[in-house]
């Protein structure tokens, strides 16, 4: 014991004269382990607390404070009181003390064991004798601490000291000027309102202590190391001031001094600051100040100056009105809502009667948002505005004007369409139901297109107002569509009109399938050809963009199962009578019907209803046509059914793969092994229509190499490499060897290729194993004699399998796909094949449309586009620096393909490596490098990586070299990388702006109209560079 | 624009733009040589804004294509503009905007004369007569903060 107290008194002696600082935690260490007691310790520093010397004392206190610090945990009751008696009573010492002595205090304030009413004289004392605001910043925050932790563990106590707490508080805050303290401050202050301290008379006090800091205008210096931001700020404070409705008297009046500043960002936070006031307030602490909000509100609106404002101006307009709708009415007091409501009127109403004027949009927008508050409100605001904005359309004649009332109208149902809930409450527009059906209907017979478009935006909103409608509405508004589907010819208006019937569609189906679809079958099925021969090319025209239009318009609405039983046979009707030449549907109306059967199966709701649909009628129907039509042949004399197109056939796979990819996957397995069948074994029995000859065989070399039958296998494509994963494909071996060897060896671009992404499609989901490396190093064999033999005439067929087996084992992180890209690679310097290696390269980065997609269930890992560029990056430029002159551009396309597919944000990191590279590509003769570099470029441009600046010099040169390339679009992306190259940091491009300036003048005068209208745009911006007023 | 000053004219008409100009084939075409026209030097001029407004040139019909005359075989421009209120006192710093934007714009081949609509502007003639005047053109952009109002009036707003 007495060793202990030997070291304990040279701990001491050390801190205090020797004045070092680790001796704290040693002290800490020995108490924790019980070599001594806090007591023995103050004995030991007995000496140095009792110095004449302040500093002496200091040093003491210090020590004491920061042991305490560490062992806070470990006091008892008894010796928290006394440390507390002697602390509280060191306040009142010299100035030096206190700093430590607030930290012992802090470090007391955490002690579990504090005894009842200790909180109460440590702050009586703390607010009697220290001055907070002339302590140094970490004291303050000492202070700031203890209040937090005493406001967290004695609550009751510190309310027992009433409106006093408050008042010391706010002593100790007023003044504060550092945003970290600032931030502690605003959380006591939050506390205190939100934990129900007694304010008392303080209310004020603690409202001008804490708002004058408002709006924040804070900006952290750079490289803050705290952290701290604005909006941390700006968050913290807002909760105060809006925490309490006590404050509500005065921080409206704020408000709306604060809205007249200039400073946009001051505006912006007083409007949302407001709009989250008043969500605590009620009617009567608004009341006094409505007028003026309003007029505030009116003005921000009226002559906004930027788009955020004005939507934080109308939701802090929501905001209020919702307010006053909670309200209570009593039988005395006058409603609040209406005086307000009457308010807006007064200044908005009339703007509304003149459409062609500025403020009709502004106005509209207020009561809209008035309108979206309540129910209440919008029964009130629709009963004001609805009747003069009907008559108003009655009246006027002109058809802008007409207009912009509909899109009024328009944005009033809108407004209340997000206000109502669940209730099953009435419409409020029912009232005026039958004059809006009148307007829209009258609409829609005009012949202005911007009217129709309006109108049937309208006509929209209206239908998605729960029972709004009635039925016999509907069917005006279905005939009104059909008449405008098939008779009006402008692209815009017969686009709306489809979008239109099909939100319609959705709501009311049985209309549609009595009325539209009837009716648009009998005019599409109307021959023009066969009634007469000598019709204008003109009428032939248009009956064709009508049967167009109808087709995007059957698959439009048929959302509903019970319409796609009705459109679906429509559309397969087309294909059938297209095929047998019944009717004469051109190749691009069969393709459209395709393609709306696909856009049927991709938003059609996944049911056994709609599944047995497609999987049942549609593909075989559509397997049974195309085998017919094919097995007919390219030669059969007189009319060649279009079915037998490329075009055609490839609009047919995705019908297919969509329905298989995401239409009950029991039925789609079924789908899978008919087609297997059929192919495999020419096993026709699940076919339709069933008068095919028994021995079909679809994957065999055909004799004399015709390519009506083979081109057959994209259909298997879409079937079995769409299922979900698992799902088993029959017979798959056999199925993988016939493919491959159609790939190899058929000579139709349509049939290899078709059957090498079927084997690839295939290949992606097989389950790891032996098997399949096996299979695969068999086929690499296969593929790499063939292209090792320069005389084959299959080389490229060999490689265009390759090529899709090595993107099939890419996605799924095959470790076989490095041999076939290092394949790949060495063909670059290939005199046949280089180009086509190149260009092959996106087909690897990028994704396909109908094969080895996420959607076809196929085997992606994330980020195998990052993976394959950080593995082969290198190789690539080690292979351009060894490659001959004439073979660099091969290297430099490759290189633009595998960026340009690259996610942003990998391009921006992996650019300083290839920065080089690329701007050597930019002065790389080959326009097709030079294309895609610049595509590849553009977007890095908008958010240059530092490595790009350093390379100003060299990249402008070039860019500007490119602007007297004979290509045009070479010409035209050049342009718009200097465009991008005039955002950047204003010190950097500054020397270049003559030169730019100089150079952009020639393209200004170029021959054709799109350089020249880029080149406008570029040299405007330039001009804009280090000039008063630009950027 | 803030709330304090008061605008000469805060309920201006709106006129509806005009789309944006389809383009045909021969615009694509590598061999054909476009002459510049009329729609070509007014759809320069859409973006410039309003000094007082939020709005574009356009939305408030200063500019307008039938007022725009160009004749590119002899390098000459020909512009009027109408200010929305006979008394504007924008008006020459909107024809200055106009001036500056085509010299900006156009091959240095053009000479380029920007003048009020006849009969639109109560001092119509002494604002011709500025703007006619190299010299004054010129100095005025050389004034630094003059240069100032005209970028902003150039530059492309995000609305």
């Amino acid at each position: 014991m007495a060793a202990d107290s030997a070291l304990l008194l040279s701990l001491v002696e050390e801190y205090v004269s020797g004045l070092q600082d680790s001796k704290a935690k040693d002290t800490a260490t020995g108490l924790r382990d019980g070599q001594f007691t806090i007591l023995q310790l103050v004995e030991a520093l007995g000496l140095s607390l009792t110095s004449s010397q302040p500093h002496t004392r200091a040093r003491g206190v210090q020590l004491l404070s920061e042991v305490l610090h560490e062992c806070y945990e470990g006091l008892t009751e008894r010796e928290v009181e006394v440390l507390l008696a002697f602390y509280e009573n060191r306040l009142k010492d010299h100035y030096v003390i206190t700093p430590p002595v607030l930290q012992g205090l802090r470090a007391l304030t955490k002690c579990t064991v504090l005894p009842p009413g200790s909180a109460v004289s440590m702050l009586r004392s703390l607010f009697q004798d220290v001055h907070v605001q002339s302590l140094m910043l970490t004291e303050r925050a000492c202070v700031y601490n203890m209040l937090i932790n005493l406001m967290e563990s004695r609550e009751a106590e510190l309310k027992g000291l009433g409106a006093d707490f408050v008042f010391g508080f706010v002593q100790s805050m007023d003044g504060e000027r550092d945003p970290r303290n600032l931030l502690l401050a605003f959380q006591i202050a939050n506390n205190i309102i939100q934990r129900g301290y007694d304010l008392g008379k303080f209310t004020e006090e603690l409202f001008e202590v804490t708002s004058c800091y408002f709006p924040i205008d804070f900006s952290p210096p750079p490289n803050d190391p705290h952290g701290i931001t604005r909006e941390e700020l700006i968050q913290t404070l807002r909760n105060v001031l809006t925490g309490t409705p006590k404050f509500a008297e005065f921080l409206l009046p704020l408000i709306i001094e604060k809205l007249d500043s200039d400073v946009q960002s001051a505006k912006l936070d007083s409007l949302q600051t407001l709009a989250a006031s008043v969500s605590q307030y009620e009617h009567k602490d608004l009341a006094e100040f409505l007028e003026g909000l309003w007029a505030s509100l009116r003005r921000e609106v009226f002559q906004t100056s930027s788009e955020k404002i004005e939507s934080a101006g109308l939701a802090a307009l929501t905001a209020i009105t919702s307010c006053l709708s909670r309200s209570v009415l009593n039988s005395d007091s006058e409603d609040s809502l209406c005086t307000f409501l009457d308010l807006i009127f007064k200044d908005c109403k009339h703007h509304l009667c003149e459409p062609d004027l500025k403020l009709v949009w502004p106005s509209a927008k207020l009561l809209q948002a008035a309108c979206s508050a309540s129910n209440r409100a919008s029964h009130i605001v629709t009963a004001a505005v609805m009747p003069s904005l009907l008559e108003q359309y009655n009246s006027r004649t002109q058809c802008s004007h007409r207009r912009t009332l509909l899109e009024v109208v328009q944005r009033f149902i809108q407004s209340v369409k997000s206000s109502q809930s669940a209730e099953k409450e009435e419409s409020v527009f029912v009232a005026f139901r039958p004059s809006l059906c009148s307007m829209v209907f009258s609409a829609l017979a005009e012949s202005n297109a911007s009217l129709q478009i309006t109108a049937t935006s309208l006509l929209t909103s209206l239908a998605q107002q729960a029972g709004l409608l009635t039925d016999s509405d509907i069917e005006l508004a279905v005939d009104h569509l059909t008449r405008l589907l098939l008779t009006e010819d402008d692209d815009r208006v017969s686009l709306a009109v489809v979008e239109c019937a099909g939100a319609l569609a959705a709501l009311h189906p049985q209309a549609f399938i009595t009325k539209l679809i009837p009716r648009i079958k009998k005019e599409m099925f109307f021959d023009p050809v066969d009634q007469d021969n000598n019709k204008a090319a003109s009428e032939q025209q248009s009956h064709h963009a009508m049967r167009k239009r109808c087709l995007s318009a059957l698959a439009a609405v048929s959302c509903q199962a019970s319409v796609v039983q009705e459109s679906t046979p429509v559309l397969l009707e087309v294909l059938s009578s297209a095929h047998t030449g019944s009717v004469g549907f051109s190749v691009e109306e069969v393709v459209l019907a395709c393609s709306s059967l696909q856009r049927i199966a991709e938003q059609v709701k996944d049911t056994e209803e709609t599944g047995r649909c497609f999987h049942e009628l549609i593909i075989p129907r559509l397997l049974s046509l195309s085998l017919q039509a094919a097995l007919q042949g390219e030669g059969s004399p007189g009319h060649c059914s279009p079915l037998l197109q490329q075009s055609v056939l490839s609009a047919m796979v995705p019908v297919i793969s969509t329905s298989c990819a995401r239409l009950q996957p029991p039925l789609a397995e079924q789908t899978a092994s008919k087609a297997v069948a059929l192919f495999l074994n020419g096993d026709v029995s699940a076919l339709p229509n069933n008068s095919f000859p028994s021995h079909i065989q679809l994957l065999k070399k055909q004799p004399g190499d015709s390519w009506s039958q083979s081109q057959l296998v994209c259909l298997l494509m879409g079937c079995v490499c769409s299922l979900p994963r698992g799902v088993e494909v029959p017979q798959i071996e056999q199925l993988l060897s016939e493919l491959e060897e159609m790939s190899c060896t058929c000579s139709h671009p349509l049939s290899y290729t078709s059957a090498a992404k079927c084997f690839a499609g295939l290949v992606n989901k097989r389950p790891q194993g032996d098997d399949l490396n096996s299979h695969i190093q068999r086929t690499m064999k296969r593929v790499c004699s063939e292209l090792d033999s320069l005389t084959s005439s299959t080389r490229s067929q060999a490689f265009t399998l390759m090529i899709w087996v090595a993107k099939a084992l890419l996605l799924r992180y095959h470790p076989l796909s490095t041999p076939m890209t290092d394949k790949l690679f060495s063909l670059l310097d290939d005199p046949d094949l280089g180009p086509m290696a190149a260009d092959s390269f996106s087909l690897l980065m990028s994704d396909s449309a109908d094969v080895l997609n996420r959607s076809c269930h196929a085997d992606v890992r994330i980020m195998y586009r990052q993976r394959f560029f950080s593995e082969n990056s290198a190789k690539l430029v080690q292979g351009f620096n060894a490659a001959p002159q004439e073979k660099k551009p091969n290297y430099l396309k490759a290189l633009s393909n595998i960026v340009n597919n690259l996610p942003k944000q990998v391009q921006i990191s992996e650019l300083p490596a290839l920065l080089s590279l690329l701007l050597e590509a930019l002065s790389c003769p080959d326009q097709g490098v030079q294309l895609s570099t610049l595509s590849c470029l553009e977007p890095v441009l908008a958010d240059p990586p530092p490595a790009l600046i350093q390379q100003l010099e060299a990249l402008i040169n070039r860019l500007l070299a490119l602007n007297s390339s004979p290509a045009m679009s070479v010409r035209i992306a050049s342009l718009r990388c200097i465009h991008a190259v005039s955002h950047f940091p204003e010190h950097e491009i500054l020397p270049f702006r003559a030169r730019v300036l100089r150079a952009l003048a020639r393209p200004l005068d170029d021959k054709k109209r799109l350089v020249r209208k880029e080149a406008v745009q570029a040299r405007g911006e330039w001009f804009l560079v280090g000039s008063p007023g630009g950027r | 624009m803030s709330g304090g000053t008061h605008l000469e004219n805060a309920n201006p008409v709106i006129f509806q733009r005009t789309g944006e100009r389809l383009q045909t084939a021969t615009e694509e075409d590598e061999d054909i040589h476009d002459p510049i026209d009329d729609r070509e030097i007014f759809d320069i001029l859409p973006s410039i804004n309003d000094p007082e407004h939020p709005l574009s040139l356009e939305d408030l019909n200063v500019v307008e294509q039938i007022r725009v005359k160009v004749n590119d075989a002899a390098s000459i421009v020909g512009i009027e503009f109408t200010p929305t209120i006979p008394h504007c006192s924008m008006a020459t710093l909107i024809g200055l905007s106009i001036k500056v934007k085509l010299l900006r714009s156009l091959p240095d081949r053009f000479k380029i004369d920007v003048h009020i609509t006849p009969g639109t502007h109560a001092s119509e003639e002494a604002v011709n007569k500025q703007l006619a005047d190299k010299e004054r053109v010129a100095a005025a952009l050389e004034n630094s903060s003059l240069l100032e109002v005209v970028n902003q009036c150039l530059t492309t707003r995000s609305i």
